[in-house]
């Protein structure tokens, strides 16, 4: 094999594993020196995310809830996001990760031990319609691939609203529960499309609603978008966020 | 040499061409990322992933043998002028998984490796990511507006967004100053195209390289300007994920990628792809040529004819393809309009080939176009031709009336008839395309002692005939209907 | 009585129903030159020629037993406010003939109300004259309201005529126009600015051998120039293909138009020739395409095996079970070319079955992989049951008896074996797009009339029908 060719072989390996998104960090290469990303220390979450305020927050134009606690990212090692068949990832989502996990509020700042990992919750604003998971956890200097992400926020009702649906999507596969309550899950390997996995008919109670989101990802963007659409499948706007 | 390795592929496939389908290209069409085809000196190329691509005399067997330097991935190619600008992206230095992608733009004055003409410039950069902004500049696709001449590129893959830059189509440079739109997210190797007021975004959406469980579907969003944004069906931008469907897996391709567009004349177009697995050929990737539809302003991936049994329904009259023979009735006849509702219920068999066929004469029949009545006069069966010649994306077809040999033909003076045995000559063989519209354009390969290219045309209503090929006539369209 | 009919048509037909077309009505739905199909009082009311005709309470079982006296030929019906006119023709020797309208306030013969009314004669031919009077054709133009009358046979010219709505008299001083040669059994409609003059070409009563053939031609104006799609005026004997014979059926002639609701219309017909009845020619009702503002006759889903795709997404409906993957996988691009090509099976029920659960299974909309959870089949529900041109369908998972059903919360599911009950029963209506609406028969303790919708891409539901949305429309492939 000459030069040639071996450059074009480690060039075809590289589209092969760009293309199956299996640029794990651990993958074992002498040019990984190469990688841009070694170099960027100067990190930030902005301008993906800013600091969530105490102000009454209304979804965006579209009704895409932007106001989020988020945790850290806990390591879930997939190399592939091929396995994320539903009974893999009911199984991932409803194992518990730390105490709480269904029913705490968690608070802004507040830390949990995963095995050895030691998770803070952020709560943050995300400047676009979707939550770039990805990006908060670049930003964060914490792992990128290999993840699983937990997500809760506070939608506050005006009053009783009785056949709304959570319409949600997610890159790669997520699980999400109104009040306690499975909503809807986005099983296989996805790419986040607004509106692409929608729940059954639900209600928001008047007040407090509490929703949890869980979105896991080997190699890949992660990231996702939540907003509720009522009977006519107009987005539902008139709802406050908060995070407490 | 060339020859001989065409004929021992052809052996290998054709169980496959008979199967029904004929779908996917034949030879060794086995490509990724099939960059959109060019036309170059009477023969069709398209470059693929990781360098080299496939080369074609019909456009229906495909071989290996073009040449692209710089390997990376995706190409497009755009004739321009008299010279053809290939773009590609050369994935980042990062073999780890780095993001930081490079366009680059390079000319050749041919395609055809063996020319000595053949000498590509060198290589440009257009644009690149860093690796850590939300793009990763690979899978470049090139659209030269045909309302202005502008020359634009759009790149990007699911890392983040697909952006659109200009080139200046003299140099194939960045145009001074232009700065990136980014126009859509959940995409990949995507391209532009421009029809009738219209800018089309294609994208392929879906898990690539997984083989039979790729996921990979080709999209469409579409905006009255190049610049966006891209709305789906439901109105949904492609910057939100939107997208409404173009092409799917179906039978036994899975995961079509990677659109490019060929438009051959007025109402006859193509698109490339490959398929992620051709269950019939090992699984592999390899080239895919459909016809392309465009329906109340949106691209749909058509159909190659299925091998079967069709009437053949002219779009003028709606009258059908027949011969010429006496009209054979069935028993029965006129029953009055009085009888008993409760006799008992009894089918009546349909009238078959060998209820009529002794009635036909031996020799050379001729056609004509008749009201349809389901008879076996009316009933023709359409395969691949033997010699697996063919055309871009399709075999040549054998036309027979169903359960005989009596082949439809071309005659020199540019009539159809039928001849008793299917012999395999040029005459008898048929190209079948489907139109924009979605209906078929009829032409025989060859009319004899003349270098037209006539297609079969309703000339009556009745009466079929041989003439120039006219989108906007209903006498040059036909439908295969399946009863 | 009537139901106990209905059951022995269904027991001799069943063998009809099974081979696979769906096309023609079942019962005993023999007749010529139905008129426009009325609706009265919960049931389906069509005349023929000779006087009386079918009845049908649900559309699709049909059976002899209208009334409609003044023998003659070729009637057509049309509801103006509470009543309900209708026009025949009687000869009087040769092609001397004369035109009648008359009103009843119900077709149901069995009603108090029942009666006609006020017969006139509206139009008529002296047996010498290029025209034949029979045929009648109504259209009552919704744009403004005035009603008009077509009619003719091969004998001469096809003449439009215009009638009082308010008595079906013929407008005095109104002179016949000439609108079209070479056709009989007209009809005119309206739609989209354009008015479509429908009629029959070819050659009637001659049993399998009928040339019979529904043709089209559309004008601006109502009273023409009614040109076809080569720009031919029907007055030199122009006309586009509606429908022709099919298959098992010959000779379709005498159109008429039901427009269910928006996005939702049929056309009935005769067959002159239903080779699976005994060759009688028989009522025929197809769904009703508009394909670039020309009516084309669609077809009831045939039964088979499909993909299910939803026109929002171009997704597939599909079963909520993991996803089994085939061997392989990546293969690399540097392949050698010149490997021996092997064919790769495909995935096959039983290569998965096992890996389903067992109960109920939910469904949801997904890429299409062309595999075992993703077809389904598709055949008329054994117990007959039907709505207006069509039977009620059985969806299975293909292989299987696991049944698409309805859930009291308006969602689709699947059950592990069908029943029959009525929430495991799909309406199936070709749209005048030509996608499709799937609706359940009932949705459990609900009245509601729901379609089958993308909610989002990726998951269905049942909702409410809307014309103007592809979440609303789906398509059957056959791959």
């Amino acid at each position: 094999m000459n030069a040639k060719h071996k450059t074009l072989f480690l060039a075809i390996i590289a589209v092969i594993f760009t293309g199956l998104g299996l640029q794990a960090q651990n993958f074992p290469t002498g040019r990984q020196m190469d990688d841009p990303t070694k170099r960027d220390t100067v990190r930030s979450i902005a301008p993906y995310f800013i600091q969530a305020k105490k102000s009454k927050k209304t979804p965006d134009a579209q009704g895409f809830i932007q106001r989020w606690l988020l945790l850290e990212p806990i390591d879930k090692p997939n190399r592939s996001n091929t396995v994320f068949t539903d009974s893999y990832i009911r199984e991932a989502f409803t194992t518990e990760y730390f105490p709480g996990q269904f029913t705490v509020l968690p608070k802004k700042g507040e830390k949990v031990k995963v095995g050895e990992q030691m998770l803070t919750w952020h709560a943050l604003e995300s400047t676009n319609f979707n939550v770039k998971l990805f990006r908060f956890a670049y930003g964060l200097h914490k792992q990128t691939y290999g993840v699983l992400f937990w997500a809760v926020t506070v939608v506050n009702s005006p009053r009783e609203m009785q056949n709304v649906r959570m319409a949600v999507g997610s890159n790669s596969a997520s699980m999400w529960w109104l009040n306690g309550e499975e909503a809807v899950i986005l099983s296989g390997d996805r790419r986040m499309v607004m509106d692409d996995c929608v729940s059954p008919r639900l209600t928001l109670k008047k007040g407090k609603n509490i929703i949890r989101g869980a979105v896991i990802n080997g190699p890949g963007m992660s990231d996702f978008c939540v907003r509720f659409l009522d009977e006519k499948g107009e987005p539902v706007r008139d709802i406050t966020i908060s995070y407490k | 040499m060339k020859s001989r390795i065409k004929i021992s592929g052809i052996t290998a496939l054709l169980s496959f061409i008979l199967t029904g389908t004929v779908a996917a290209q034949i030879g060794k069409p086995f490509i990724h990322d099939p960059s959109t085809i060019m036309e170059c000196e009477g023969k069709y190329y398209t470059f693929g992933t990781g360098g080299g691509g496939l080369i074609s005399e019909d456009g229906w067997t495909w071989n290996g043998g073009a040449v692209r330097p710089g390997g990376g991935a995706a190409p497009d190619a755009m004739k321009i002028g008299d010279r053809y600008l290939v773009v590609y992206g050369a994935t980042g230095g990062g073999l780890g998984g780095g993001h930081n992608g490079r366009i680059l733009t390079m000319w050749n004055k041919t395609l055809d490796p063996q020319s000595p003409d053949f000498k590509y410039t060198e290589a440009i950069l257009v644009a690149q990511s860093d690796g850590i902004e939300d793009n990763d500049a690979i899978d470049p696709g090139l659209l030269l507006d045909p309302t202005d001449g502008r020359l634009w590129c759009c790149y990007g893959t699911y890392f983040g967004f697909i952006r659109l830059i200009e080139l200046d189509p003299k140099t194939g440079k960045r145009m001074e100053g232009n700065k990136a739109i980014d126009i859509a997210i959940d995409c990949e190797a995507t391209d532009l195209e421009y029809r009738d007021g219209w800018y089309y975004l294609l994208g392929t959406h879906g898990t690539c390289c997984d083989g039979a469980n790729s996921t990979y579907n080709i999209v469409v969003g579409r905006s009255r300007n190049v610049t966006g944004p891209y709305l789906d069906n439901m109105g949904r931008d492609m910057l939100t994920g939107g997208g409404k469907m173009v092409l799917a897996a179906g039978g036994r391709v899975m995961g079509p990628g990677h659109f490019g567009r060929v438009i051959l004349e007025d109402g006859v177009e193509k698109m490339s792809c490959h398929f992620e697995a051709d269950l019939d050929q090992s699984g592999r990737s390899t080239l895919g040529i459909r016809p392309l539809l465009w329906k109340n302003g949106w691209p749909v991936a058509g159909e190659n004819i299925k091998e079967g049994t069709y009437e053949i329904e002219s779009e003028r009259r709606g009258y059908a393809l027949e011969l010429v023979v006496d009209f054979v009735r069935m028993a029965g006849g006129m029953r009055g309009f009085g009888r008993n509702a409760n006799e008992p219920i009894k089918p009546v068999p349909s009238q078959e080939l060998a209820d009529v066929i002794d009635t036909w004469p031996t020799g050379n029949i001729g056609v004509r176009i008749g009201d349809y009545m389901t008879r076996p006069h009316q009933k023709w069966t359409i395969t691949a031709a033997p010699d697996s010649s063919g055309y871009l994306g399709a075999p040549y077809y054998k036309i027979v009336i169903a359960g005989t040999e009596r082949a439809l033909a071309a005659t020199a003076d540019a009539e159809v008839i039928t001849v008793p045995e299917f012999t395999g000559a040029p005459e008898q063989l048929w190209r079948i395309d489907q139109l924009t519209d979605g209906t078929y354009r009829i032409m025989p390969k060859v009319v004899p002692n003349s270098d037209k290219k006539l297609a079969l045309i309703s000339i009556g209503d009745s009466t079929p005939t041989l003439a120039e090929f006219d989108m906007s006539s209903d006498n040059s369209k036909w439908n295969f209907r399946a009863h």
